[in-house]
């Protein structure tokens, strides 16, 4: 790692002020990827403002069927929320996969989120409920902040600050690890919203998460395993690697989609 | 054998101290002006070194300096050699190539070490290795033993004309072809032995001291053998007489063969200590392991094995391609060879055997023993083969194996060896009982109610553990003697110190060792301090691999303290005014049989010391030595039966119950060797379902570098372990004992590959047997199944 000053931000207004004075600052939000990759030196931020110990950007409210969580709270906080289980229980069951304790202890939703690693598990979640990520400066839905690998709407500086996202009727989630780093090689999120059904991928497409529309379509009509068993998805635009190959990816999509329909009844 | 002797389940001492942190690395190694090192490597897997500009790296913050090959071969530093010489069958000595400490002229792998740059701290250290600007270029590279013996592949080694190192063969080849000509039935298929890295928890590290005043060296280093370190550093890297060097490996956290060998940052942080006049400290990040420990197997090889018309193995014949990586490492040319081929006859009665074996040089790392060493090898070869052969015969694997196994010791097998004692049977039929063989075509179709696809395999292994003996193996090329050396020290008041060449690692001696001492003096295992690991204080040792520690340096043991119980009983019957045969030693005291006459040990060890009283002509003292060199191997044999579940629909396997039976003979602490086996399993169903380093056939470049891409065994993917323990005891050691510390590396990879055939209904699999290669091979069977 390069030497590299850490600031602990206190507010948000504070996290923004300290980015804005820092041109090559990077904000921290469990740094469960960033630490790593400066450890390599494949990054080298030369200030890093930690967003993780303000308050207002911790913590998950439920009222009624709304569910807000904030950017700076740990998978850890997520997967144990008993509030949000009772709304929302794949979304704890899947925060529970992440990573190992450790990791669920430092990494959180927003710092996950932010950085978009294709094979993490959050951005089929906020996709497949139809999120909205909410930043220091506006409100993004989930269908306009994914763009690709690593890529995300957000702009230079801007900091996410919350999720918002209505309850769904069902929803579930299910995930084949790789067997070396145990994240996903492919994960499927999949949600019956008052919008309609939606299905997330995460793990598998070349350009990061994406939906299914024909397994949404198929749902609509019939929520139920049996619908998007059969429903292939295109090996072109999958993920190749040491560990997967697209074809055994586009297996698992449809493998994944069942189990997380199976598992949202 | 009393509540901490032989056979007694003891808590290890060492644990306290391991699990409060406590421990002692080389990493803790703090010395005064102490500076720290950091390796400028290649990042090319093949080239030529044009250029080496350090100026500017050595103007940045702390550094102190910058050396490079050239100054390192100018001070008449040695190459790095291969301890054991193998000729090839046409009578020509193996073709090795020079391994320069620090490259000069070419780099051959991704990692080989061209530059040191010592700094006050690591992170300068790193930054100022970056700025070291080297002029590479490029030349072709190949990373398959294959392809680096095909036509026009890149040359490696000037020496090596083909990239052949040797082409070494072992038995008899008429015998064999003349067994398969005339076979009722004749196996044949092809075996790959996966590339795996050893990932010991304790990165590699060394703390190298020059010391001006006395021209003398320290290294403290990570070493499962610090005097054979010692002893190859003076005698082949001239970096200083024996007298001069100290090494020391303190306690190290696990090494499982990679750290048996002398690698070049020991010697070039000893070296750079004296250059530069400060302590140097290297300590290897996880990344730089991956890099440069020595690899472990990477084995392609083509079997043959011929049966008559009783389904009796008539005959073996093998063809073995061996990639050995881009340099000869320490024994690198043995494990290939002696102790993988002399293993070939397993557990049967094989009356022709002849192996061919090649070794090839490639653009990646060395590769060198890893758990097992060559012992793996030949049991997933001949496992595999015997469980092929039986499904092609229609027979159950356990009736071909009932079939040919051994069952009359001493039994000399074609390949040299000789089995000294062994009930293969014994463990077979324990093995099968736990785990209900009997029962499995009901849970075979339970399963398929699930959805499941279940299957059962099974592997009888043999090893040689404790090799040896020292004139044996030094007739088949050894540069080293494999006997150990024991010293057990009495001090006035009757606390024991045990000093031994072997090095625990992990192996728990400090409890085994002075387990054996308690059996025999009846003294508390916490008044017995086992020393190991510093050459000043043991005098020689030859360290810890294969299995060696407890039929070779317990041995060692037990012939120094026959000597001390002598002296003691001399010196009691003295004291006592009684005959010394009626001397007899129990519960920490000696007594004169039949009487009430006692004196407790301490009071015998002060009075060596205090001399006041002792036997006309009698020296002073009670401490005695004795070396032990073995008249054979030990061989440990057992019988594992792994069950698995795939899941279809991805691949993926999950063991539902493994199953070990070993027969180690005589066992000190049956806890230890439980861990021992539960460790080597996980390393073999690492090898079976997980692990595998993978190259860039283009490039060189090492694609698995970190644990993102390899995959090593986690808890969860390992299921509860049943071990049972059958015991012939080795008749050629005093204690009985055979060594337990690979067997489950040995025996589990062909038992999970036997059982995931098994469930699948398919005769070839490569390891790791991934959920991608599992799922590819059911979309290939699909077809012939749904055809019938």
């Amino acid at each position: 790692m390069y030497a590299t000053s850490y600031h602990r931000a206190s507010s948000v207004g504070e996290a923004v002020n300290l980015r804005a004075s820092h041109d090559e600052g990077r904000y921290v939000s469990g740094g469960m990827t960033l630490i790593a990759t400066m450890k390599q030196r494949l990054a080298a931020p030369s200030d890093l403002i930690d967003l993780r110990h303000i308050a207002d950007l911790r913590g998950i409210s439920v009222e009624g069927r709304s569910v807000r969580i904030g950017a700076a709270t740990p998978h850890a906080d997520v997967a144990g929320s008993a509030a949000l289980r009772t709304v929302c229980p794949a979304l704890c069951h899947l925060a529970g996969l992440i990573g190992d304790p450790h990791v669920r202890n430092m990494g959180t939703i927003g710092g996950s989120v932010a950085n978009n690693d294709p094979a993490a598990d959050y951005p089929s979640a906020v996709l497949a409920l139809n999120a909205t990520v909410v930043t220091d400066r506006r409100e993004i839905a989930a269908d306009d902040f994914f763009l690709g690998m690593f890529d995300t709407a957000l702009e230079e500086a801007e900091m996410i600050t919350a999720f918002r996202f209505e309850a769904p009727e069902k929803a579930g989630y299910a995930k084949f690890p790789n067997p070396a780093s145990r994240y996903a090689i492919t994960g499927v999120f999949v949600a019956k919203t008052a919008g309609g059904a939606r299905v997330a991928v995460t793990g598998a497409g070349s350009s990061g998460v994406f939906r299914v529309p024909e397994m949404e379509a198929a749902l609509l009509s019939s929520w139920a395993p049996e619908s998007v068993a059969n429903v292939s998805v295109d090996p072109a635009q999958l993920m190749s690697d040491l560990h997967a190959t697209a074809e055994y990816r586009a297996n698992l999509v449809r493998v994944m989609a069942k189990r997380a329909v199976q598992a949202s009844l | 054998m009393g509540m901490e002797g032989i056979g007694a389940r003891v808590a290890r001492k060492e644990d306290k101290r391991f699990l409060t942190g406590k421990g002692r690395y080389t990493d803790d190694m703090v010395v005064a002006g102490m500076k720290f090192a950091y390796f400028v490597r290649s990042p090319h897997a093949h080239a030529k070194i044009t250029g080496i500009d350090a100026a500017a790296a050595k103007a940045m913050p702390g550094v102190i300096d910058v050396l490079d090959g050239r100054q390192l071969q100018a001070d008449g530093i040695g190459n790095l050699i291969c301890g054991w010489m193998i000729h090839s069958k046409d009578g020509s000595p193996m073709k090795m190539g020079a391994w320069r400490p620090l490259a000069v002229d070419t780099v051959r792998y991704v990692g080989d070490a061209v530059a040191i740059v010592v700094a006050d701290s690591a992170a300068e250290a790193r930054d100022a290795a970056e700025a070291v600007i080297v002029d590479y270029d490029e030349l072709p590279a190949v990373t398959t033993s294959l392809a680096a013996l095909g036509d026009g592949a890149p040359q490696i080694h000037p020496e090596a004309p083909g990239n052949l190192i040797f082409d070494w063969q072992i038995g008899d080849a008429l015998a064999a072809d003349k067994a398969i000509a005339e076979a009722a039935h004749v196996t044949e298929i092809e075996i790959l032995n996966n590339r795996l890295s050893p990932n010991p928890m304790e990165p590699r590290a060394t703390l190298g001291i020059y010391d001006s005043a006395e021209d003398h060296f320290t290294c403290y280093t990570t070493s499962q053998n610090p005097h054979v370190a010692r002893l190859v550093m003076s005698a082949f890297y001239n970096v200083a007489p024996e007298n001069k060097l100290r090494v020391i490996a303190p306690d190290v956290g696990g090494g499982f063969g990679s750290k048996i060998y002398i690698y070049p940052e020991e010697i070039v942080c000893l070296w750079a200590s004296k250059k530069t006049g400060v302590p140097v400290k290297w300590t290897s990040d996880r990344t730089e392991a991956f890099l440069t420990d020595a690899h472990g197997r990477d084995h392609v090889s083509k079997v043959k094995m011929a049966f008559d018309k009783d389904h009796r193995i008539t005959a073996l014949k093998v063809d073995t391609i061996a990639n050995l990586g881009a340099y000869m490492s320490l024994f690198s040319s043995a494990v290939p060879t002696y102790l993988y081929a002399t293993l070939l006859s397993g557990q049967y009665a094989i009356p022709a055997i002849h192996a061919n074996v090649r070794t090839v040089y490639t653009n990646t790392v060395p590769v060198d023993a890893y758990r097992g060493a060559g012992r793996p090898e030949a049991t997933y070869l001949l496992e595999r083969t015997m469980e092929t052969a039986a499904r092609e015969l229609g027979l159950s694997p356990a009736e071909l194996r009932r079939k040919n196994f051994i069952r009359s010791f001493p039994y000399q097998t074609p390949v040299i060896m000789t089995y000294d004692a062994g009930d293969y049977e014994a463990s077979l039929n324990a093995a099968m009982q736990a785990a209900d063989w009997d029962g499995f075509a009901a849970r075979r179709a339970e399963a398929e109610r699930r959805g499941k696809k279940r299957g059962i395999g099974m592997s009888c292994y043999i090893e040689a553990c404790g090799i040896a003996p020292s004139q044996a193996v030094g007739s088949l090329g050894a540069g080293v003697g494999l006997w150990e050396s024991a010293e057990v020290r009495v001090n006035a008041v009757g606390t024991i110190e045990v000093l031994t060449g072997s090095h625990s690692h992990g192996q728990g001696h400090e409890t085994t060792f002075a387990q054996l001492v308690a059996d025999r003096l009846g003294v508390p295992i916490s008044s017995v301090n086992i020393v190991h690991g510093d050459t000043d204080k043991v005098q020689m040792g030859m360290g810890t691999y294969g299995s060696r520690s407890g039929a070779v340096g317990m041995s060692a043991i037990v012939k120094a303290l026959d000597k001390v119980e002598m002296k003691a009983k001399k010196i009691a019957a003295h004291l006592m005014e009684a005959d010394e045969s009626d001397i007899v030693i129990e519960n920490g005291e000696l007594k004169v049989a039949g009487t009430d006459k006692v004196l407790p040990w301490f009071q015998v060890a002060l009075a060596a010391y205090t001399a006041h009283n002792l036997p006309a002509g009698m020296e002073p003292g009670l401490k005695e030595s004795a070396f032990y060199d073995p008249s054979n191997f030990t061989f440990p044999a057992g019988c594992y039966i792994a069950e698995v579940e795939i899941d279809p629909e991805t691949g993926k396997t999950e063991i539902v119950q493994f199953v070990a039976a070993d027969d180690f003979g005589n066992i000190i602490n049956p806890l230890i060797v439980e861990g021992q086996v539960h460790g080597g399993l996980a390393q073999g169903i690492g090898q079976a379902l997980l692990e595998e380093v993978r190259y860039d056939e283009a490039t060189g470049q090492i694609l698995t570098a970190s644990y993102m891409d390899y995959a090593m065994p986690r808890a969860d993917d390992l299921p509860s372990f049943t071990l049972s323990h059958q015991n012939t005891p080795c008749p050629g050691n005093p204690l009985g004992i055979k060594g337990c510390g690979e067997a489950g590396a040995i025996g589990s990879p062909p038992a999970l590959i036997n059982a995931i055939t098994d469930a699948i209904g398919i005769k070839y699999l490569t390891m790791p047997a991934t959920p991608l290669k599992v799922w590819t091979a059911l979309q290939g069977a699909a077809m012939p199944m749904a055809a019938e």
